[in-house]
């Protein structure tokens, strides 16, 4: 056969388009997509049903969902799934802050024994033993990666983790009779680190960066007072700026009186490099679904693994996982009598199969293997950095020549001004080979924002192709910019036409709302 | 010192040597440890993390997994009767297949176009949680039972601007420890009641707490005992006539055979998909819904993502997107938006959509109906066991029942030792949690408990607690 010329650009990429009908339309009366177990003879011959269901409970009105039999149900959901862009389908950078890294398949297998997924929470712990070690173990890790005392895993998310922070300066502010209703934060740190704290009471300053994309200092001095109660911070912050006074933040809010908390909801450039105790902190978070691998799931199942300092363990939820003197492993609800105990935030134990993974994820590396994971994170980021800043369109604000850790948050702000194209139309375009893209939060603090995470587990190639499509969206950006401006071209659907969903008359969150509207 | 890293691990492509050589030469450095400049010497790590050393094959790995693994005792190897918020139900392979489908698996935060996928089931798994509870607007999961009842409460409070709220006292405590945790410090908690008859809501307890300063009032039917709550029509007369908001929390497993909340008046209504399709997990598999009408009041109130749908811009094209995304924190006003949102139980949305479409309305009354039948088999059977009485409340019931033991000296926690030898997980220990029902137990009884598995249970309780050295 004659060679065939290869271009390492995937240009050629479509999107798996099946113009699937929703699940709704493939109804067809009378098809089953699953049998239910029967009714034993004897017990359905000894009751009536209406003499167990109370009249006014029987359900009345038609339950309308579709009826389907089985092989059309798995066609559909897996045609859905091919229309995904999950991290193991393409070369997972364009989500920067996500640390979408690959999640190893024998985990996954692992976690599906009946003896994870048969297993109940209210169980006797000496049925559980398995499991509790694998917690057990864990929780010492997560000590010995952050240098604090005690983690708990019940945060099932990074949100639900700084709420949890949020609820223990709460609690431990109680408990000392003062009253702080000011949180400190940054303006490049995650908004859930406003959000959450806000959600329990209290009022949120902004500390904005400073020239060199720091939060600024001479500001933070002004904010704290006797009304901080706590600095909650991420750093490196979504720029990968790593702050360097960092210290001095923690140690002039500990001079005051307030609490330090740390976002380390993305830690994958700092495993084994510099850990939380160290700079002050007196809790952190973890997640395990970002850098320790467990898997994104479409959004969860998660953990925010949250450890604390010897002083703050009695505010623990409960409970946490201990071992007696004969190695058995128990839930212990009484590792604290404390009556400002944040009590409960999850229901049971935590997402134990995460746990499971993220312990396994471990263990597979031990403590070179987080080190290296750290260095080529930070690695894989520079290369990408000093690559792209070589391209005229692209600048990265503050701290000119000198390193990110795992992330940059990059502007494209000089080709908007030059074309008119948005890094929103970037990120479609960028779609059309099959990769992601990401702007940043809202609102945008850096203009046209490009933020880009390449994690340890691309290879150097993958990032070539990923720089190599970039810059040749961008040049095509200059060249043809109205062909950007309608990407995508290769996806399942062209561009959404956004207003019916902020209009209450015309927003459509379910099939019935949609039929209603149309007069299905 | 210099540390040791892992090279050539299969994970990490770049942690080949020659690989790393050249990558750093094109960014001026000469080794790894020139990375990291920007952290203060005094911030960096020189110790050894007291970590194992890495377990290298996957094979070896798997062992060792599996090793620990195999130190749990499963429901499917045991006969379990525990349930108390998680159910140990039948998970239809089906299920099983699509969550761990990679792409569903690995997918995250990617848009409408290159995640069409993800949009369109999630805007399924809502529409399908809809019909079930028979309302129009369904958020994407939350983290679980729990969460969405606090959500639903806060919802009721910013609606109304009233700091008080109602909550039946026959709920899970460790539901309302979160519940309160999640609240504080705006809204305060009052406990309503239950009537020690009938186990169901005490109306005029509910009467006498609703005032003007009450946003609404929560209650689960069935209820944490596994009652199934009669007065929906009047409690929610009460709660409207106050002006308040009822919030309702609901076994979705129920729907099939059950009125939905709404029909009795609910203004929100929540609950677990666990038992739609998801495997216990040891607790890792609660996931939380929440619903309401499709009024501009209640969806603005929401802090999860909805997904929509949505035109394109090619004629008779159809997508999803985010609505009202400026609700959420991920909008424009951060901590100024409703509560906040971030990443929860998604893959748990798409394991009860194919749940949902695999039973179809048929499949979840059957399922409605065999649960109902076997609880009521087993609480009139288990009342025979000299010693327990299945009716200290006089109600009907769902799956769920109270086994109160009355003539043993053993505590519930004994009694639940002695069933593990008969390969049981006997029921959740009541004494501590509610010391007014005495020596009490929960038991769940499911579509997975044939009538053999009951009367085994039956036997082997007769046994523990009426022949002074069992076999």
């Amino acid at each position: 056969m004659k060679k065939i010329n290869r271009c390492n650009i995937l240009k050629n990429f479509h999107q798996a388009k099946w113009d699937e009908p929703i699940i709704f339309e493939l109804s067809k009366k009378g098809e089953r997509g699953i049998l239910v177990p029967e009714i034993d003879e004897n017990i359905k011959s000894l009751f009536k049903l209406d003499d167990i269901l109370p009249k006014n409970m029987k359900r009345k009105v038609l339950l309308e969902l579709p009826e389907i039999s089985q092989s059309r149900v798995v066609r559909h959901f897996t045609r859905l799934s091919q229309e995904t862009l999950g991290a193991d389908v393409n070369i997972e950078i364009g989500q920067g802050t996500c640390t979408v890294k690959y999640s190893p398949k024998i985990n996954e297998v692992i976690a599906r024994s009946d003896n994870m997924l048969e297993i109940h929470p209210l169980q006797d712990d000496e049925t559980v033993q398995g499991i509790l070690e694998v917690m057990y173990n864990l929780d010492y890790f997560m000590r010995e990666i952050s240098g604090l005392d005690q983690f708990t895993f019940q945060p099932s998310g990074g949100s639900q983790a700084v709420m949890v922070m949020a609820s223990l300066v709460e609690a431990y502010f109680n408990e000392k009779g003062e009253k702080r209703d000011e949180i400190i934060t940054t303006l490049y740190s995650h908004p859930s680190d406003a959000a959450a704290p806000a959600l329990k009471g209290y009022k949120i300053i902004y500390i904005h960066p400073d020239e060199n994309g720091y939060p600024d200092y001479e500001a933070f001095k002004l904010a704290v007072s006797e009304k901080t109660a706590a600095f909650f911070i991420a750093n490196p912050e979504d720029t990968g700026v790593y702050n360097k006074r960092v210290k001095e933040f923690t140690k002039l809010v500990h001079d005051n009186g307030g609490l330090c908390c740390y976002d380390q909801a993305n830690a994958n450039g700092l495993l084994g490099v510099t850990r939380a105790k160290d700079a002050g902190f007196d809790m952190c978070f973890f997640n395990l679904h970002k850098t320790f691998s467990t898997p994104h799931g479409c959004g969860g199942p998660a953990t925010g693994a949250t450890g604390v300092t010897k002083e703050l363990i009695k505010y623990l939820p409960k409970p946490i996982v201990s071992k007696n003197e004969k190695g058995f492993f128990y839930l212990d609800y009484d590792f604290s009598s404390s009556e400002y105990s944040i009590e409960k935030v999850r229901m049971f134990n935590g997402v134990a199969q995460v746990a499971l993974k993220a312990y396994a994820w471990i263990m597979s590396l031990g403590a070179e293997g987080l080190y290296e994971v750290a260095k080529v994170a930070v690695l894989n980021n520079n290369y990408m950095f000093k690559k792209l800043m070589e391209n005229k369109w692209i600048d990265a604000p503050y701290i000119k020549g000198k390193q990110r850790i795992e992330q940059v948050r990059y502007t494209i702000e000089k080709l908007t001004n030059e074309t008119g194209v948005t890094s929103g139309d970037i990120q479609r375009r960028m779609m059309d080979f099959g990769l992601h893209y990401w702007t940043s939060h809202h609102p945008y603090y850096i203009e046209e924002p490009m933020t880009l995470e390449p994690t340890e587990t691309p290879s150097k190639e993958d990032i070539d192709i990923y720089i190599d499509t970039l810059v040749y969206v961008l040049n095509e950006a200059f060249e043809n910019p109205d062909f950007v401006k309608s990407a995508p071209h290769s996806s399942v659907c062209h561009q959404l036409v956004e207003d019916v969903l902020d209009e209450p008359n015309n927003w459509a969150i379910t099939w019935r709302t949609y039929k209603k509207q149309n007069n299905l | 010192m210099k540390k040791r890293g892992f090279k050539d691990h299969p994970y990490i492509p770049n942690s080949n040597i020659e690989v790393q050589k050249g990558m750093l030469k094109e960014i001026g450095l000469t080794s790894l440890e020139e990375l990291h400049e920007e952290i203060p010497d005094d911030l960096i790590f020189n110790g050894e993390m007291d970590i194992p050393k890495a377990i290298k094959s996957e094979f070896a790995l798997k062992k060792h997994m599996m090793n620990l693994l195999n130190k749990n005792k499963n429901c499917n190897d045991n006969l379990n009767f525990l349930g108390a918020g998680c159910y140990q139900h039948y998970v239809p392979a089906v299920c099983d297949e699509i969550v761990n489908r990679g792409e569903f698996l690995t997918g995250y935060g990617g848009e409408s176009y290159n995640d069409f996928g993800r949009f369109q089931v999630f805007f399924e798994y809502q529409s399908l949680v809809a019909e079930l509870v028979n309302m129009e607007v369904v958020n994407v999961p939350t983290m679980d039972y729990a969460q969405a009842a606090a959500t639903s409460i806060r919802m009721a409070y910013r609606l109304t601007d009233k700091r008080k709220f109602l909550v039946s006292e026959a709920i899970c405590p460790d539901k309302f420890a979160i519940i309160n945790n999640y609240c504080k410090p705006h809204i305060e908690l009052i406990k309503v009641k239950f009537d020690l008859e009938t186990g169901l809501v005490d109306l005029s307890d509910l009467k006498n707490k609703l005032n003007n300063e009450v946003a609404g009032f929560y209650f689960e039917n069935p209820s944490y005992f596994g009652h199934i709550e009669t007065q929906g029509e009047e409690i929610s007369k009460l709660v409207h006539n106050n002006n308040s908001e009822l919030v309702v929390g609901v076994d979705p497993s129920s729907l099939g055979l059950l009125q939905p909340p709404v029909e009795y008046g609910a203004d929100i209504v929540c609950g677990d998909l666990q038992p739609l399709g998801v495997h216990m997990n040891y607790g890792g598999g609660q996931s939380g819904f929440m619903a309401t009408h499709n009024e501009e009041r209640y969806v603005m109130e929401f802090p999860s993502r909805l997904f929509g749908m949505a035109p394109t811009i090619k004629e008779g094209e159809y997508a999803f997107g985010d609505v009202a995304y400026d609700r959420t924190s991920f909008g424009h006003h951060r901590e100024h938006a409703k509560e906040y949102v971030g990443t929860q139980t998604g893959l748990w949305g798409i394991a009860a959509a194919v749940y949902l479409s695999l039973m179809g309305p048929r499949g979840m009354k059957e399922l409605g109906e065999k649960i109902i039948f076997n609880a009521n088999f087993a609480k009139l059977e288990l009342n025979k066991v000299n010693g327990i009485n299945t009716k200290l409340m006089e109600n009907m019931i769902f799956k769920e029942i109270i086994v109160t033991f009355e003539k043993t000296d053993l505590t519930v926690k004994e009694i639940n030792k002695k069933l593990l030898k008969f390969g049981m997980f006997g029921g959740k220990d009541l004494s501590n949690e509610f010391p007014m029902l005495g020596k009490s137990s929960l038991y769940s009884f499911t579509e997975v408990h044939s009538e053999d598995d009951i009367m085994k249970l039956k036997n082997a309780l007769n046994i523990v607690l009426n022949e002074s050295e069992e076999v």
